[in-house]
């Protein structure tokens, strides 16, 4: 994502502190997102008028009301049609966009897909807890089959979305995984999903502690690679990266899947911004050019 | 009675209906006569059948009127199903070599072009419609210099080869008339002044550039595409952000995005595309962030017939997203409407920080008016109400700490700082929120808060009251008969009270342009003086008349309604009136005579 550095006010972790404190459960993951999110912008000095958080609904879509940045709480499963909007009105802003798997992958699932696609210049950070939480604990997108829920009493028996391999196959231009129980991996991700000049998705393993009694910290921790930590793995390699994709079990890879720099992002592709956001852009057309959209018509 | 001409074409998808059309309308317009265009066609690309009707004269003419002049039907099915409409004075122009005639009515001319002798058809498909033009343009005593130049103008890009193939016709034909047919007995007059001719679409699209919009989206829908053609086609001129998106529930949350980063954006689609839309436009009005959405009614429901037109789209809009909260919905009058009425509704969505809906229709969204450029205004009013956009240089500080953003207000608007302002940061929220932003739902649910803020917005609803004019009654308030009609209706109401006070039933006429607000004592005021009053509609249920009465309890005369796709024509209402002055009924539903 491209920034403007236009303040020289030194940004600290209490300026991104939100009005009010995060109504999640003791324990909830996505505490640990927020922290990394506040530390990435600290880290990377964005000044906090220039940051937009956008969510859509849902626990970890309350998110934009716990950080101190421009912030849009808006519909479910919209939040990526939202932030197209605010990208390409003004591209100078850092676009955040938050939310959770019921959200992106569910009732927002075209969105997701179009806008990775479009390669929107923004960051996505799904808090995948693989359950409905809010709505107090049904089978989402990402749960596994089998599992137990309210609304699917007798295991679920529908197979999975594999966010990262749809990510792949929809063209994002950075993809990649993190865990909330990982600070330092999860902040170093997210930083380079904020400088990434396109469509960033980040799925994190945020773990619901009240309704999600099968992905649990422990049962996440011992399974969980680092893909850094493979001297063999090369994300500028998208097959590589979709076979890796695939890995589910005794071993689930965490880390940067994949990366391409050679896409230009959505408003780099349109002349109409050559000039500069829009949003500073004149009102009125030239009196000859619209005596030639007239004249077209005589 | 004013004195009009009307051109009717039919044929087949692809049979080339639309260049005949277009090389007459622009003969039309350069000769300084007004046009009004409507083309009656099916979902189809190849095959089915289309008509259209082009009609003229030195005066406005609003819609399509009673009566057509000169039949060119391009294939039997066409003159099957129209020479019928033929009356005395009429002229039916066909290839002789292809086309059968039937009987036409006493007086009405049968001219039959002996289209293989005059042209190599072998090596243009479509001489034949060229041959009808030529000689159409002869009987109606237009000099052939115009032709010929609009001709060029027409086929220029294709070469000068088919450029002189195609005048050449046109004069083989033009030839042919002056020697065999007897010519109209009113040639068409010439003034000296220039119209511009355009569709609704078009329209509101250039309506947008001229208030200001800077972004536009969509998803294509008939008959709402035309705008997303004009406006792609113009983006990098105009500089306005266009794109199309994977559905309409993306169309209407992208272009609020657009919005809430601080520009002006618009988007248009139908009714089916509404109903995704209208869950957004809860979420405009509850962030209070301002857009404009177009709906272009069709005949539902459901899919209902994409090509045709009604007006039945009222109480989808009435009732478009759950919860109170306040927003303006205006229908344009004419073409020339569509234009103006684009920035005034953003004005007043800027100013009072609500949603702002366009209900137009299929017979002005992809009809043809011909429209003087002076009423183009590409510099109006511009009003974005109070848009925080940059640090207030004059308060020396910035917000940091005392913005907030749905502060309470008298007036209830609350001024709107866009994302990247320093110092002020905040939510926006869909869920209920402070007036710092902060989610009342998630705080504690606070019945007085909540209570606080809803009555904060809605308080913006007596701004919005005063900011939009009552409508007026047209004509003499001393009429035996008032007709009441909404937004695309105007112009063949206007004709039909013409028509009924020449045959000595005086007639005046109330058309409702805002819907939302109705301003329903204005309107009672007006009917207070009114004899006999007759809401006409193109819908099934009378959803205006029902919303009328719901906001006013005024209850009419009588009805006059149409919901078979095809648009009024003054006779239906004129001969819908007498029915009931004769106390024979109170609802017309008149029959629409021409098989299309």
């Amino acid at each position: 994502m491209a920034t403007v550095l236009v303040d020289t006010k030194h940004v600290a972790m209490a300026d991104l502190k939100g009005k009010v404190d995060p109504d999640w459960c003791p324990g909830c993951g996505d505490f640990g997102v927020l922290a990394a999110v506040q530390k990435a912008l600290v880290d990377l000095q964005i000044p906090n008028h220039n940051v937009v958080t956008i969510s859509g609904i849902g626990c970890s879509s309350n998110f934009p009301g716990y950080i101190n940045t421009y912030g849009m709480h808006t519909l479910h499963g919209r939040a990526l049609a939202i932030a197209t909007g605010v990208k390409l009105a003004n591209h100078e802003l850092t676009v955040l966009v938050t939310g959770g798997d019921g959200d992106g992958f569910g009732i927002g699932g075209n969105h997701f897909v179009h806008s990775m696609r479009r390669n929107v210049d923004l960051l996505y950070i799904v808090m995948d807890n693989q359950i409905y939480g809010l709505t107090t604990g049904q089978t989402s997108p990402t749960s596994r089959m089998g599992m137990k829920t309210k609304s699917m009493p007798f295991g679920n028996i529908e197979a999975p979305v594999n966010p990262i391999s749809l990510a792949l196959a929809a063209g994002a231009t950075f993809i990649a995984r993190g865990f909330s129980g990982e600070q330092k991996q999860l902040t170093d991700l997210i930083k380079q999903g904020i400088q990434h000049k396109g469509f960033s998705f980040l799925d994190v393993f945020s773990p619901c502690v009240t309704y999600n009694h099968d992905n649990t910290y422990q049962w996440f921790r011992p399974r969980l690679k680092k893909l850094e930590d493979d001297p063999a793995h090369d994300p500028t390699d998208w097959m590589a990266a979709m076979r890796k994709s695939l890995l589910w079990g005794d071993e689930i890879p965490i880390g940067k899947f994949f990366e391409r720099t050679d896409v230009p992002p959505l408003h780099g592709a349109e002349p109409v911004l050559n000039a500069g956001p829009l949003l500073h852009a004149d009102t009125r057309i030239p009196p000859d050019v619209t005596h030639s959209f007239v004249e077209e018509l005589m | 009675m004013k004195q009009t001409f009307t051109i009717g074409i039919g044929g087949a998808a692809g049979q080339g209906v639309a260049t005949p059309g277009d090389i007459f309308a622009k003969i039309f317009s350069r000769r300084g006569l007004h046009l009004n265009a409507y083309n009656a066609y099916q979902s189809i690309i190849r095959g089915g059948h289309t008509f259209l009707t082009i009609r003229t004269g030195p005066e406005r003419v609003s819609n399509m009127g009673d009566r057509v002049d000169l039949l060119i039907p391009l294939n039997q099915d066409a003159m099957n199903r129209h020479l019928g409409l033929l009356t005395d004075g009429a002229a039916c122009i066909y290839n002789a070599d292809t086309i059968t005639p039937g009987v036409p009515a006493k007086g009405a001319l049968l001219c039959p072009l002996p289209v293989s002798k005059l042209a190599d058809i072998s090596r243009n498909k479509v001489a034949q419609n060229t041959l009808a033009v030529g000689a159409g343009l002869s009987m109606m005593g237009i000099g052939f210099q115009s032709v010929e130049e609009v001709l060029t103008e027409q086929f220029k890009k294709k070469g000068d080869a088919v450029v002189s193939e195609n005048v050449g016709i046109a004069r083989a034909g033009y030839d042919y008339a002056t020697a065999h047919f007897e010519p109209f007995p009113w040639p068409l007059p010439m003034t000296n002044n220039r119209y511009a001719v355009l569709s609704g679409n078009i329209a509101m699209a250039m309506g947008g550039a001229a208030a200001g919009v800077k972004f536009y989206c969509a998803y294509p829908m008939s008959p709402s595409t035309g705008v997303l053609h004009w406006m792609a086609a113009h983006a990098r001129k105009a500089g306005i952000m266009v794109r199309q998106v994977e559905d309409e529930i993306g169309v209407v949350n992208m272009a609020i995005g657009a919005a809430h980063a601080g520009v002006r954006s618009m988007c248009a689609t139908s009714g089916g595309g509404f109903a995704l839309m209208t869950e957004g436009l809860g979420l405009s009005a509850m962030m209070e962030t301002p857009v404009v959405v177009i709906d272009c009614q069709r005949a539902g429901p459901s899919t209902g017939v994409p090509t045709k037109t009604e007006q039945g789209d009222l109480w989808q809009i009435l009732g478009a997203a759950f919860g109170d909260y306040p927003r303006v919905i205006a229908a344009p009058l004419d073409i020339g409407d569509c234009f103006k009425i684009i920035p005034e509704i953003f004005n007043i969505a800027d100013r009072f920080q609500c949603p702002g809906i366009v209900l137009c229709d299929l017979l002005l969204s992809e009809g043809r008016l011909s429209v003087d450029p002076k009423d183009l205004d590409f510099a109006p009013v511009v009003d974005r109400g109070e848009l925080i956009t940059s640090v207030p240089s004059t308060s020396g500080s910035s917000g940091d700490g005392v913005y907030k953003r749905y502060k309470i207000t008298e007036s209830g608007i609350s001024p709107r700082a866009v994302p990247g302002v320093p110092g002020y940061a905040h939510t926006a929220a869909s869920d209920e929120h402070d007036e710092d932003g902060v989610l009342i739902s998630d705080e504690f649910t606070n019945p007085t808060k909540r209570r606080n803020m809803m009555e904060k917005r809605m308080r913006k609803v007596t701004g919005i009251e005063a900011a939009v004019p009552p409508p007026v009654l047209s004509g003499s308030r001393d009429a035996d008969i008032t007709l009441i009609g909404w937004g695309s209706t105007k112009g063949v109401i206007e004709e039909a009270c013409e028509i009924l006070t020449e045959q000595g039933i005086p007639a005046n006429h109330l058309q409702i342009r805002w819907l939302v607000p109705l301003h329903g004592d204005a309107i009672l005021n007006i009917l207070k003086d009114t004899r006999h009053t007759i809401i006409v509609e193109n819908n099934y249920s009378g959803q205006f008349a029902r919303y009328l009465r719901s906001e006013t309890s005024y209850v009419p005369n009588g009805y006059i309604r149409k919901y078979d796709g095809e648009p009024f024509m003054p006779h239906h209402i004129v001969e819908a009136v007498k029915e009931q002055l004769g106390g024979k009924s109170r609802l017309s539903v008149p029959a629409h005579e021409i098989l299309v």
